[in-house]
């Protein structure tokens, strides 16, 4: 229990005494807000889909979290590069103790993140529809951020360098961002295009976000938390085998 | 069984291979318990490598290793809790404070949580860093840096203290004060101490034994007289030359240039 709590602790300590960074990684959320949120709006309107920001808010919150919890998982290159991670390495402690504690760590503060793009988006003017569902909403926001930290870890580990870190944007996190339902209803697309968006773990994230704070559920709320849920774990277990074969 | 009460580390024919590169080609050695043992070698002659598998970081290719009694390979975990290190690159979190950093080792090895503040703060004291507790690693000097790893190394009391280049680019105070620390230390705890360095005149007077290292191979082993007899030289950095030639080595490395490069343009706002 000691080191999981060390670990994590050490995440949020990071978090807390870089405000910079974290004023920098809301600057994105909040750009896709405001531009695709007022710029879009009055389209989506006249098409029939009611109020955009409503329907972006949380896919950006979605997004945020994602792009947090990715780097919060690649950091284990840093760490690696940086010493840090052989000290825990050599630590005796299962090092599957070590990555869970990283991950929860990661994963809170991508949390963290993602409410923090909440605030911004009420402050614009999203409002969701019932209070009772936040809760059930945070649930939605902590497993992202689970399924994607352990998810950077698992890439993480098997990565020596940083040379691979643009190649992870461009075909990971893009990808799982564009085609994931985020910024468009899914509704009426090529069928094609749907069956992609049901292969992209962040759908079920986004559209379990969705249906908490407005009701409106493309795939189901039920479905969403199974889905997700059942590849958080797959994820955390698969990125904790890798993590613990590091050599370094 | 007498024979592995004497020796703390027992090292028999061990090879390591990355592809078709040998590393560690076939060295076997043995370290006393208590004694100040020193590899010597060019860069790229396989010390951090040995290093790395004594203590559990690296696999073998082949051969027997036993620290402390256990193996790196098949008992990690008793051999981790039997030392402590010092990397040739510094190890500590730049974001945390020196206590902070002292914590987290604490934690991990299990330190009971009424002995922690205790024993960090001895620590802390001996190495002159206990007014700058509260102060992120990342405002310290290299030499603080390194007292502060030498103190992590030994909050756990370990029976072997492994140094991979402790020393390197720190002034001569530093270095002597950390030299007399670790040679007191382990005389007072009859600690172990592995270690590495390229300066010979550190080596000559810190170490019992010496093991010289080249291309992967264990060149000659011995006091520090012996190899300067054995040689017929006047210095141990003359007796080094000669049993490893003149030659300048290539190490292959830019991989960590090119991360310190991507971090300072992350980190920098």
């Amino acid at each position: 229990m000691g080191t999981i709590y060390i670990m994590w602790l050490r995440e949020l300590k990071r978090f807390w005494r870089s405000k910079a960074r974290v004023i920098g990684s809301l600057a994105q959320p909040v750009l896709f807000l405001v531009a695709l949120g007022f710029g879009l709006g009055p389209i989506f309107q006249q098409a029939g889909g009611g109020n955009y920001i409503e329907f972006l808010a949380p896919g950006i919150i979605g997004m945020s979290i994602l792009f947090s919890a990715m780097f919060m998982g690649i950091q284990v290159i840093w760490d690696r590069e940086f010493g840090f991670l052989k000290e825990t390495l050599v630590a005796p402690v299962s090092r599957y103790r070590i990555m869970l504690g990283r991950t929860l760590g990661g994963a809170t503060v991508a949390s963290i993140q993602g409410l923090l793009v909440l605030a911004i988006s009420m402050l614009i003017g999203f409002m969701p529809k019932s209070l009772v569902m936040i809760p059930v909403a945070v649930v939605f926001m902590f497993m992202i951020a689970v399924l994607f930290t352990a998810l950077g870890t698992a890439i993480a580990s098997k990565l020596e360098d940083m040379q691979g870190f643009q190649l992870i944007i461009n075909f990971v996190i893009m990808p799982l961002f564009f085609l994931s339902g985020a910024l468009f209803p899914v509704d009426n697309l090529p069928n094609a295009f749907k069956v992609i968006i049901q292969i992209d773990p962040l759908s079920y994230g986004i559209d379990g976000l969705r249906a908490a704070f407005t009701g409106l559920a493309h795939l189901g709320l039920l479905l969403d938390l199974f889905v997700l849920a059942s590849l958080t774990i797959i994820a955390t277990v698969i990125g904790s085998y890798l993590f613990s074969k590091i050599e370094v | 069984m007498e024979k592995t009460e004497e020796n703390i580390i027992e090292v028999k024919n061990l090879i390591k291979k990355f592809g078709n590169f040998t590393a560690v080609d076939n060295i076997s050695f043995n370290v006393k318990k208590g004694e100040v043992f020193a590899f010597l070698g060019p860069n790229g002659a396989g010390k951090t490598t040995t290093i790395k598998i004594l203590t559990t970081l690296l696999h073998p290719t082949s051969g027997n290793v036993i620290v402390n009694g256990f193996s790196p390979v098949t008992n990690q975990d008793k051999v981790r809790h039997s030392f402590g290190i010092v990397f040739q690159d510094p190890s500590l979190d730049d974001e945390l404070t020196a206590y902070e950093n002292m914590e987290f080792h604490a934690v991990l090895y299990g330190i009971k949580p009424n002995a922690i503040k205790d024993r960090i703060t001895e620590l802390l004291k001996l190495v002159e860093l206990w007014d700058r507790r509260n102060d992120l690693v990342k405002t310290f000097s290299g030499g603080m840096k390194r007292r502060l790893e030498i103190a992590r190394g030994l909050i756990h009391h370990p029976k072997i203290l492994f140094l991979d280049e402790p020393t390197l680019g720190l002034d001569p105070q530093t270095r002597n004060f950390l030299w007399e620390y670790i040679k007191n230390m382990s005389k007072k705890e009859d600690m172990t101490v592995f270690l590495t360095t390229h300066y010979m005149e550190e080596a000559d007077r810190i170490a019992d034994r010496i093991a010289v290292i080249d291309n992967g191979k264990i060149i000659e082993i011995g006091p520090p007289g012996k190899l300067k007899k054995d040689t017929k030289s006047k210095t141990l950095e003359d007796a080094f030359l000669k049993l490893t030639g003149h030659n300048i080595r290539e190490e292959s490395a830019s991989v960590k240039d090119h991360m310190r490069l991507h971090r300072r343009m992350w980190t920098r706002r």
